[in-house]
This record gives structure tokens, C-alpha cells and sequence, in this order.
């Protein structure tokens, strides 16, 4: 039996619908301006949005109160990301139960960038649970209202619990056996890592057909020929194609800056569209999210452009 | 005739800087230094010729030297320091060319100020000179059997019981920037050579840290 959707996520895949969802990374700032304004950009155009939990382990405005002031704020739902670098199963445990209090009703779980990459690279990685561990403990959480030990929650914890699924990986046999085993322990929704390639989203989408859990495949579109070459050279495994980073140095040349930038989303738009449209017609998708860092202007036109 | 296997497993070290050395002996007089005839002699770290590279650096404020054999066994310590309790006595600080626990071994049979002049990296194999890897994290709860006779817990830079993570493309870490191989992928390698795959999509539950959230001691009698 499905069980109970608790977030307008969750009920909108539950009712069948093709989803859009939305990424916002909260910076180095003590303030919620910056998360506001970009939330009030995405707002009426994804169902909910990702905020990010120190991503490339560099310590930013907390994931957690970035989520609860754009619910608040804006009126959006959030997919609190939260990585097992930073805390140990105490913290984790808690900081749920507070973002459950407030209003949150997804968590997306992550192992995190490891903190050699960090920009406090002396920090000490925690990772007392991984994520596979992390989805047991908001399973026992939300389905027998206890922590690890056993410890009985006052009143019901109403989360969903999402994992990370990577179409790039390589071995991708490793990959599927991990997902594998995280979607017995009971994870709610998957949402892909960064695919530009929709042959390879859709294999993969076949190899987890199996399971009756929603899928949302991650796609990135570049606000620049750099953004593109970046990704390309910096994100292991990932495949851009070619045609699209030609398309993007060729718009690039024209000189007129807002005939540039229409033209750069032009090409995001016809690429991202027949992927998405490609993805929507021949696989079992729950959706597309959409991580536009920088780029969320792209967001509306591209949902729209997609009937 | 003992021989000297190709490959053993030791409590690896590290020489500390002679200019962080020179800092912690410089308000010293008369030094004395221990060295051990174990693992910082296999590592080069502490044995015979460092111990006495070490007497020259420091010249004379050096007023005796010996390599224990193992100076984090005290009854060792007891037979190879016994004839130098004099020296011993007369010595402001001793300077130790062992791991952590052989200078704490000699800090608590000596009661003297101990310089460490090593740092205790990890526990792990030599492989020949020059080549340590580290392969042990005394996480007291061995699992290797489940993973193929690898240890996710130290090769994983994460540590993780259920990798890999998103950080492994082609095979390899993300935290040695690619260079490294992911220890999830070998372990997966390993167990289907040895056709027990379902070892790999076991889940794993949380590790009980309790084991080693205080100092251990094994106490039988």
C-alpha cells in the first residue's frame, strides 16, 4: 500500500501529475534576502523546490532555516537536502523533528561533498550514519514514531524521504545495487543527479523501473558556454553534448547583450524541452528538477514550453 | 633464523618537523632519547640510526639514548630501560621516537616531560620503503568478512557502511580528487570474484559507536 502523501509533492506525483521542481543554494549571508528573492522567481512554476545543504562542503546559510522561510515567506514547499557530513545521528534526529515542526515535509538525503573540498578543508567529516542508515532512521521515525534505539516521538512525523540516484556513475552496476538497497530500506521519492544525455537518463530510468518509487530526473541548464564547460570538466562522468556547447559559444558571439541572453535561453530551451518532452513520453518519470543555480529565469519558460 | 615478511602491519609514523623539535627541547638542558626497535624501526622512523641522526642533531644537550624494543609494552621498557635509571633520572625531558602509546607508556613509567618526536599517523602496511597505506582504524567492531577483506571504514574516506556515494566516478574517490580508488567499487570488485554479491546489497544498520566513544582498556585479570 502507497503510503500517505504529506507533502504537495508527494500528492501531486500521487495524483499522477508530471512534476517540476526547482534548486536554491542559500549563500555565505547571516540574511534571507537573496533565498527570497530567488524563491519568488521559481514560485507558481515548480511544485516545490531543493534547498541545498553546503554543497561542495562550503558552509553556508543553514538548509534548514533557508526551507522554512521560503515556505513562510513565499509560500513555496521545500526539499530540505541534508547531508550526514555535518551531524552525527543525534543532530540529524533533531533536526528533523524541528523541521518536521516547522512546516517541512521533505527531506532529500545526502552523503555530502567530502570535506577535502571544502572551503574549511581542517573541518572534521562527521558521517556517523550514511545515507542508506539516514533513510532507516526517518523510516522508523515516520512509520514506528521512534529514533534509532527505540525511543518513543511524541505525536506523528509527517516527512518524506528522498535519495540521490546518479545516470553518470561508473560502475553504474555499483550504483543500481545502492539504490537498490536504499529503496528496501524505504525511501520515498529518487531524484537524479545531473544527466544531459536523455539516452543515458532513460536506461537509466529502465534499470529501476521496478520500483514503485517516483522518480525525478536532474537537468541543468547552462546560463553560459563556461557554465557548460565547467560541467563538463569538473562534474566526473558526465557527458555534455557537443552540439549544445556549440550552440552556446555560437550565441555567445552575438554582441547585443539582450539578444545574447535570448539566444542562450533559446538554445536551453529547445534542448532542455526535447529532453524533457523525450523523458515525459517514453519513461516512467515522476518529473524533471530543474537545477538552474544562477539561471532560475530559464525555469518559467521552460515548464511552459513543456504542455 | 627470523625473516622479515614482504608485507606487515605496524603503527606507522612520522617525523615531526626539526624546527617544531628544536622548539619544544630548546628550554632544555639535558635531553634523553627513547626509540623503538618495532614499529619506528620498520617505518625509519625511530630505531638505532634515527635515534642517533637525532643525539647529533641535538648535540650535547644529549646525555643518553636507547631504542626499546617496544616501548608501549612496559615490561619491555622496564628490561631495556633498567640500566639507564641514572641518566633517566638526571634528564629534564625525554625525547621519544615511538608512536602515542609508546611515548605515553615512557611518560607514565618515567614521570618525566616527554617531547614526542614522531607523529602517529595511522595503523596500516608497509609495503617496501616508502610505501605505508593505511589499513586499520581500530573501529573495534571488524566486519571485513561482509566486505570482500576490506575495511570500508578507513578506505572509505567517508566511512560509510553503505557506499559508495555520489562522490565515486569511474572507480575512483571524489576526496582524492579522482585519483584514489572507492573502496565500495573494490569491495563490490572482491565480493562478486567471490560470488557473494548478496553481501554487498546487505544493509548495513548503524554502527554502535559506544565501542569507541571512550578510552578502551582490556582488563582480564
Amino acid at each position: 500500500m502507497p503510503r500517505e502523501a504529506y507533502s504537495e509533492l508527494m500528492k501531486a506525483i500521487a495524483a499522477g501529475k508530471f512534476v517540476f521542481t526547482g534548486e536554491i543554494q542559500p549563500k555565505k549571508t547571516a540574511h534571507f534576502d537573496d533565498v527570497i528573492r530567488v524563491a519568488k522567481i521559481l514560485k507558481g512554476h515548480v511544485v516545490a523546490c531543493n534547498v541545498t545543504d553546503n554543497p561542495r562542503a562550503h558552509a553556508y546559510l543553514s538548509s534548514l532555516s533557508a526551507a522554512y522561510i521560503i515556505q513562510r515567506e513565499v509560500g513555496m514547499e521545500a526539499i530540505c537536502q541534508m547531508t550526514v557530513r555535518d551531524r552525527n545521528r543525534l543532530a540529524l534526529f533533531s533536526e528533523l523533528l524541528g523541521a518536521v515542526a516547522l512546516g517541512i515535509r521533505n527531506v532529500l538525503t545526502m552523503s555530502g561533498d567530502h570535506t577535502s573540498l571544502s572551503d574549511n578543508p581542517a573541518a572534521m567529516p562527521v558521517y556517523d550514519l550514511d545515507t542508506a542508515q539516514f533513510v532507516y532512521m526517518v523510516r522508523k521515525m515516520v512509520d514506528e514514531g521512534v529514533d534509532l534505539e527505540g525511543n518513543k516521538i511524541e505525536g506523528k512525523v509527517k516527512l518524506h524521504v528522498g535519495i540521490v540516484g546518479n545516470p553518470n556513475a561508473d560502475p553504474l552496476e555499483v550504483e543500481f545495487l545502492k539504490i537498490e538497497r536504499k529503496l528496501k530500506v524505504g525511501a520515498d521519492f529518487m531524484q537524479t543527479q545531473v544527466v544531459f544525455d536523455v539516452e543515458k537518463a532513460k536506461s537509466f530510468l529502465r534499470e529501476v523501473q521496478g520500483y514503485p518509487v517516483p522518480v525525478l530526473v536532474g537537468i541543468f541548464p547552462c546560463k553560459s558556454y563556461g557554465v557548460a564547460d565547467f560541467i563538463a570538466k569538473n562534474v566526473p562522468g558526465i557527458s555534455v553534448p557537443k552540439e549544445f556547447m556549440e550552440e552556446l559559444k555560437k550565441a555567445e558571439e552575438i554582441e547585443d547583450n539582450s539578444r545574447r541572453k535570448s539566444r542562450v535561453e533559446d538554445v536551453n530551451v529547445r534542448y532542455f524541452t526535447d529532453f524533457i518532452r523525450e523523458v515525459k513520453r517514453t519513461t516512467h518519470a515522476s518529473g524533471i528538477h530543474i537545477m538552474a543555480v544562477g539561471y532560475e529565469g530559464v525555469v518559467k519558460t521552460l515548464v511552459e514550453s513543456v504542455p | 633464523m627470523q625473516t622479515t615478511p614482504e608485507i606487515v602491519e605496524l603503527i606507522i609514523t612520522k617525523p615531526k618537523a626539526p624546527e617544531k623539535i628544536l622548539e619544544m627541547t630548546n628550554t632544555y638542558k639535558k635531553i634523553f632519547i627513547v626509540g623503538c626497535g618495532t614499529c619506528s624501526t620498520a617505518c625509519q622512523t625511530g630505531g638505532e640510526e634515527q635515534v642517533k641522526e637525532m643525539a647529533e642533531r641535538l648535540g650535547v644537550k644529549v646525555i643518553g639514548k636507547a631504542v626499546v624494543e617496544s616501548p608501549c609494552d612496559l615490561r619491555l621498557v622496564k628490561r631495556d630501560l633498567g640500566g639507564s635509571k641514572q641518566l633517566l633520572d638526571e634528564a629534564d625531558a625525554l625525547l621519544i621516537l615511538s608512536c602515542g602509546a609508546g611515548a605515553q607508556a615512557l611518560a607514565e613509567h618515567t614521570g618525566k616531560i616527554i617531547i614526542p618526536g614522531l607523529d602517529t599517523i595511522f595503523i596500516g602496511k608497509i609495503e617496501r620503503i616508502g610505501r605505508l597505506y593505511e589499513r586499520c582504524r581500530a573501529c573495534a567492531d571488524c566486519i571485513i568478512y561482509e566486505t570482500g577483506g576490506i575495511c570500508p571504514i578507513v578506505r572509505c574516506s567517508k566511512g560509510l557502511l553503505n557506499g559508495p556515494c555520489g562522490g565515486m566516478a569511474n572507480g575512483k574517490c571524489e576526496a582524492s580528487g579522482h585519483t584514489r580508488d572507492c573502496a565500495w567499487v573494490l569491495i563490490y570488485n572482491a565480493l562478486k570474484k567471490q560470488g557473494k554479491l548478496d553481501l554487498f546489497t546487505t544493509f548495513r544498520p548503524p554502527m554502535d559507536r559506544s565501542k569507541k566513544a571512550q578510552p578502551q582498556e582490556v582488563v582480564n585479570r
